[in-house]
């Protein structure tokens, strides 16, 4: 949640409740929310590392609320984080080391094991269907999440049964 | 017996006597054993060996399966297209494996509605043409084909479309069409051989939508795809591997939610 934040201050200062409903706004019901607590606590850490400095604001009748803004240590940070290309996502490791197993152990039948996780991969996908058409079709960011997370599960569908097929 | 309508699997069921529980229908599709080897150059090929299956009416069955495990050939048997060298096929609660070719044909038009992996269309018909002529072969007037075929293309979104030939529309409009084709008679029975084929994820959206949307109408699908979006819109998917049935699962229903449900999958990496 650290660089998201940041990159949401570098549009200027904001609070950690806005920046809560920004981020909403932008990824659509479909991207799980940190509560706002974990948004709280995030921005101390950061503030602490001085990535970002906070200060508080006189609100009448109500308790103060802190506005951070990115220090420039912190715009730093956002720009080295663009620069970076991701992490490719790797292959299920725990699912590969059982399929490894099995037969070593003879507790388990490699066939099983992957009809198995294929029921749950195709069911994950029929809840991603679902999620994509209950959510907001305008919300191109959200949508492009969403097939994604059916993209990478179709591949690891198509990866079982190239295993099912060598391993049958 | 005449080619009449007791050829055809069962369309809506007639009113039932009120006290009885009524009887669960029959199955639209049911195979025993059913085997098919082809016989080309070289070594027989033995594509379909010894599937069990029973398909009822309102489901929506995917099998999926590598390229080469007999899918296609599956459908065929279902469809009459190929014969079984074994095995027993029932449409309808009817015993169809001993049909010859005319009665096959007579059933299909009636009951079965089939999209085919490949060549789908009549290249050198319209598109209105193509849609209709099922309808004129099973016996419907010219003008409740045109209906039929007015309706089916509006609903398919392809209006102002009826004049032009198979080969002036996109991949997926064809698709389409080929789908109207097959429903025009309104069948038991939907079999279609990956109906987005070569479709890019749009065009398969569409598809798929069609699909979904049928379905809930109540029409009985059996769908071949490589697409695992495409078979996770079915009830029942079955994975086809050498010939057989490796997995035959029901989905939704019944399952026991991981914690954290599909967010998992959507998580950023912290
Ligand atoms: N008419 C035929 N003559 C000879 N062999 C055939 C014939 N039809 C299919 N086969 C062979 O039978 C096997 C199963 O073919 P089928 O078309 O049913 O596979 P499929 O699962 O539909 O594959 P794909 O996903 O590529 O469409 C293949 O090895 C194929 O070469
Ligand atoms: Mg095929």
């Amino acid at each position: 949640m650290r660089l998201p934040l940041l990159a949401l201050l570098t549009r200027g200062p904001a609070h950690g409740y806005e920046l809560k409903q920004d981020l909403e706004k932008l990824l659509g019901a479909a991207y799980p929310q940190p509560n706002v607590g974990q948004i709280y606590v995030t921005l101390g850490r950061l503030e602490k590392s001085g990535l970002i400095e906070g200060e508080d604001v006189e609100q009448s009748g109500r308790p103060n609320k802190r506005t951070y803004r990115l220090t420039d240590a912190g715009r730093e940070a956002v720009l080295a984080w663009f620069e970076d290309t991701a992490e490719e996502p790797r292959v299920r490791d725990e699912f590969f080391m059982k399929l490894a197993l099995a037969p070593q152990s003879g507790m388990a039948d490699p066939i099983t094991l992957i009809n198995r996780q294929r029921r749950q991969y195709l069911n994950t996908m029929r809840d991603l269907s679902k999620l994509a058409a209950s959510e907001d079709r305008d919300n191109k960011i959200s949508q492009l999440l969403i097939e994604g997370a059916m993209l990478h599960l179709q591949a690891d569908l198509d990866w079982l049964e190239r295993c099912q097929e060598e391993l049958e | 017996m005449s080619d009449d309508a007791a050829g055809g699997a069962p369309a809506a069921p007639g009113p039932t006597p009120a006290p009885e529980p009524a009887p669960a229908p029959a199955p639209i599709v049911r195979a025993e054993g059913l085997t098919k080897t082809h016989h080309g150059e070289g070594a027989p090929v033995h594509a379909v060996r010894g599937v069990d299956l029973t398909v009822r009416p309102g489901e929506f069955v995917a099998v999926t399966g590598p390229s080469g495990a007999g899918k296609s050939t599956l459908l065929h048997l279902i469809g009459g297209l190929q014969r079984p060298d074994g095995g027993k096929l029932w449409i309808g609660g009817q015993r169809v494996d001993t049909f010859r070719e005319a009665r096959w044909a007579v059933l299909r038009r009636r009951s079965i509605g089939v999209v085919f992996q490949f060549f789908n269309l009549v290249s050198n018909l319209t598109v209105a043409d193509n849609v209709e002529l099922p309808a004129l072969l099973a016996g419907a007037s010219p003008k409740a084909a045109r209906d039929s075929r007015a309706e089916l293309l509006a609903e398919l979104g392809l209006e102002g479309r009826e004049r032009a030939m198979p080969g002036e529309l996109s991949g997926g409009e064809q698709q389409r069409v080929a789908l109207a084709r097959a429903l025009v008679n309104h069948p038991a029975l939907l079999l279609a051989d990956e109906p987005a084929g070569s479709l890019d994820s749009k065009g398969t959206r569409e598809v798929l939508r069609l699909l979904s949307r049928f379905h809930q109408r109540g029409q009985t699908i059996v769908m071949v795809t490589h697409d695992a979006r495409m078979a996770s819109a079915a009830d029942r998917v079955i994975s086809f591997f050498d010939g057989r049935i490796a997995d035959d699962a029901q989905l939704g229903g019944g399952r026991r939610e991981k914690p954290g449900g599909v967010s998992r999958v959507l998580d950023l990496k912290e």
